[in-house]
């Protein structure tokens, strides 16, 4: 089997670390958990190893009401159910009924695929464990039909997980673990640069100067996101805000931080900073 | 020097198991860590830590152990000799040695030696993946063959020196406590009752009877699978408590916010339960604590929240409650065995840390409720005992004894 090397993408940064968690659970065959921060690239990083890759991506977002079957495939009786009183469809071949989910589709893809298990951690606690034998095994049997759906290509596994939930030590002895650190200032740096290749040293200094204090104010109590920070400095250019006016006063705060009192408390603050 | 680590890590509280280092081993094996300690810090930590809760007692066991070979380790020459004497860690339960039995470590070593082949064939640089070179494209701190600079550091920065960082303190699960991480442990309380209550249709179930039918309407019923926990929280607020008061806020948003329990009620007290609980925070608003008992029984759970930090005249003494114009009739500790017998399965959290539970009254109360920290470990403990996954006792023996250690394990 030939390596694939996962090496970040033109957007998408990846420290040496994820670079190489991401190669071992390929290599290894294995499932790579992220977790981290919100606003640090957990659903990102399944597309930059799908793009970097050029794999196709399946992504199956978790609700809390997901259950591990639905990942594989559902028996759709209701329209069996509609055809057998109304229609006039051949209802005697079960199969045109079973809908296959993402991880039912990812196993039966011609090529190898990127497989995402969005949120892992919105579903029940048993969810995880459910999928363990799937994982293993790369093959479900279809109850239906009797027919055993078997992988062709080992899909590439990226579990996400927001800590909502903890996850069973049985799923987590079969992954592979990377936390995405919340980036320092080098690293927002080089992230910043990406989207905003025109933006001004000076500004971008200003910036991340502020936006690493409001990170650290006790009394904010969600924290913005790199995501956020790109979206701040967008408003900052269009504006034409200059990096000296940024010392005195921190305009469109409301795009960092989301919650009323964050804002309020971060205000008062912000009056009474000196300049730096 | 491998097996000693995971000796190392487990001796330092890791759950490392086997199967998680035998992964380790095949990925040194297929060259993952390259030479390179900084690579197999990364590689150790992805393979057998999987909780960022995790990581600062990983990095300092790393740290420890790393330290003084640091200079003269090398993972390739390690791992050779491991292949050549493949030593075992010790303590291994049975489950573990048959699947130590599985692996084929001739295969291992032939995959680690078609590896150093290829990194001699490919020596010119570039692309070569086992050594030390900063040339490759997979090396720490290196370039990456987009051309981008990745974090903007150099290389210099020592394995060791990284782990003795020690950046994810923060993150630890005995420390941190926030509204999000209570939540997520409190959604670990629940029992799902198959023998409670009257059956439910199961649509599901009904519909698939009767599509396989033809469709012929069957119903079909089924138990409910609905959370039987019925929790009643009780926090000690006011006085000593003080400055605990944002942890048992938070506490208290995120217990309210879960939404699964069958029933969920909170009360106020100070120090110690007497006649009355409140409702609220100051003291004013209450309810004849033997009404609340009489709505309890065994299907609910009790958590106090408090320091257990009184006068043992409080527990013990008819009027010995710290409020001057409050005179009790019963005293304290006869409230909370009351409270014991209604809810067997109730447990006490102690915001202070267990070092300095010496006062003679939190032993007292040790002897009537399992005690746990009010940390994230705490709380999962304390969790697992209410729901039976975990068998912890109220403190036994008569005097006041503050050195029975390690009792909750």
């Amino acid at each position: 089997m030939s390596f694939h090397r996962f090496s970040g993408t033109s957007d998408y940064l990846a420290s040496a670390a994820l670079r190489d968690a991401v190669n071992v659970a390929i290599a290894l065959e294995k499932p790579l958990l992220i977790k981290g921060e919100p606003g640090t690239g957990k659903t990102r990083l399944a597309e930059a190893i799908a793009q970097d890759l050029e794999l196709e991506l399946l992504t199956w977002h978790v609700k809390s009401s997901s259950q591990a079957q639905h990942g594989l495939y559902v028996y759709d009786t209701v329209q069996r159910l509609n055809d057998a009183r109304f229609g006039d469809r051949d209802i005697s071949d079960i199969g045109h009924y079973i809908k296959y989910g993402p991880m039912g589709r990812a196993f039966q893809a011609a090529e190898r695929v990127v497989l995402l298990i969005d949120e892992i951690d919105k579903a029940d606690m048993e969810f995880p464990n459910d999928l363990l034998h799937e994982l293993d095994r790369m093959s479900f049997l279809v109850d239906e039909t009797g027919k055993t759906v078997t992988a062709h290509h080992r899909p590439i596994v990226v579990v996400t997980s927001n800590n909502e939930k903890e996850l069973p030590d049985a799923f987590l002895r079969r992954c592979v673990f990377h936390f995405i650190d919340f980036p320092d200032e080098a690293m927002m740096t080089e992230i910043v640069q990406v989207h905003h290749p025109q933006l001004e040293d000076e500004l971008l200094r200003q910036v991340l100067i502020a936006f690493y204090w409001l990170r650290d104010q006790p009394e904010v109590r969600k924290r913005p996101s790199t995501s956020e920070l790109i979206d701040w400095i967008a408003a900052l250019r269009r504006a034409g805000v200059s990096p000296d006016s940024m010392r005195e006063q921190l305009p469109f705060l409301g795009v960092l931080l989301k919650r009323e009192q964050d804002l309020d408390a971060v205000e008062t603050r912000v009056r009474h900073r000196r300049v730096h | 020097m491998f097996t000693g680590f995971v000796v190392h890590l487990r001796a330092r509280g890791l759950k490392v198991t086997v199967t998680e280092w035998l992964t380790l081993m095949r990925a040194l094996a297929e060259g993952h860590a390259r030479a390179d300690l900084a690579a197999f810090y990364h590689l150790a930590r992805a393979l057998l830590v999987k909780s960022e809760t995790q990581f600062d007692l990983y990095d300092q066991a790393f740290a420890e152990y790393f330290r003084d070979v640091e200079a003269r380790f090398d993972v390739t020459d390690e791992l050779l000799s491991w292949l050549e004497n493949p030593e075992m860690p010790r303590l291994l339960s049975d489950e573990e040695l048959a699947a130590l039995e599985a692996l084929d470590f001739d295969e291992l070593r032939s995959t680690f030696e078609q590896r150093l082949r290829e990194q001699d064939e490919r020596h010119d640089g570039g692309s070569r993946w086992i050594g030390t070179g900063g040339t490759s494209p997979f090396g720490h701190g290196g370039t990456n063959p987009g051309g981008i600079r990745v974090g903007g550091r150099g290389g210099g920065r020592s394995a060791v020196q990284v782990a003795s960082e020690r950046r994810f303190r923060n993150l630890r699960s005995d420390r941190v406590l926030d509204t999000r991480s209570i939540g997520s442990a409190l959604r670990r309380l629940r029992r799902l009752g198959k023998d409670e209550g009257p059956e439910e249709l199961d649509l599901d179930a009904t519909i698939d009877q009767s599509a396989r039918g033809g469709g012929e309407i069957e119903l079909v019923f089924g138990p409910p699978r609905k959370n039987r926990v019925k929790l009643l929280l009780l926090m000690d607020v006011g006085g000593s408590m003080d400055p605990h008061t944002q942890l048992c806020e938070r506490l208290f948003s995120a217990a309210h916010a879960a939404s699964h329990f069958k029933s969920f009620e909170s009360r106020f007290f100070h120090n110690c339960p007497y006649e009355h609980l409140f409702t609220d925070m100051e003291h004013r608003r209450g309810e004849p604590t033997a009404d609340v008992l009489k709505r309890l029984d065994s299907t609910w759970s009790v958590i106090f929240v408090g320091d257990a930090w009184m006068s043992p005249y409080e527990l013990t003494h008819i009027g010995g409650a710290i409020d001057l114009f409050h005179h009790n009739r019963v005293p304290g500790i006869d409230w909370l065995r009351r409270f014991r017998d209604a809810c067997p399965r109730s447990v006490w959290l102690n915001p202070e840390p267990q070092r300095i539970w010496t006062a003679p009254s939190v032993a007292m109360v040790r002897r009537v409720f399992p005690m746990f920290e009010l940390t994230l470990d705490g709380l999962r403990d304390a969790v697992d005992t209410i729901c039976g996954r975990r068998a912890a006792e109220p403190l036994r023996g008569g005097a006041a004894s503050t050195t029975a250690r390690g009792w909750t394990h």
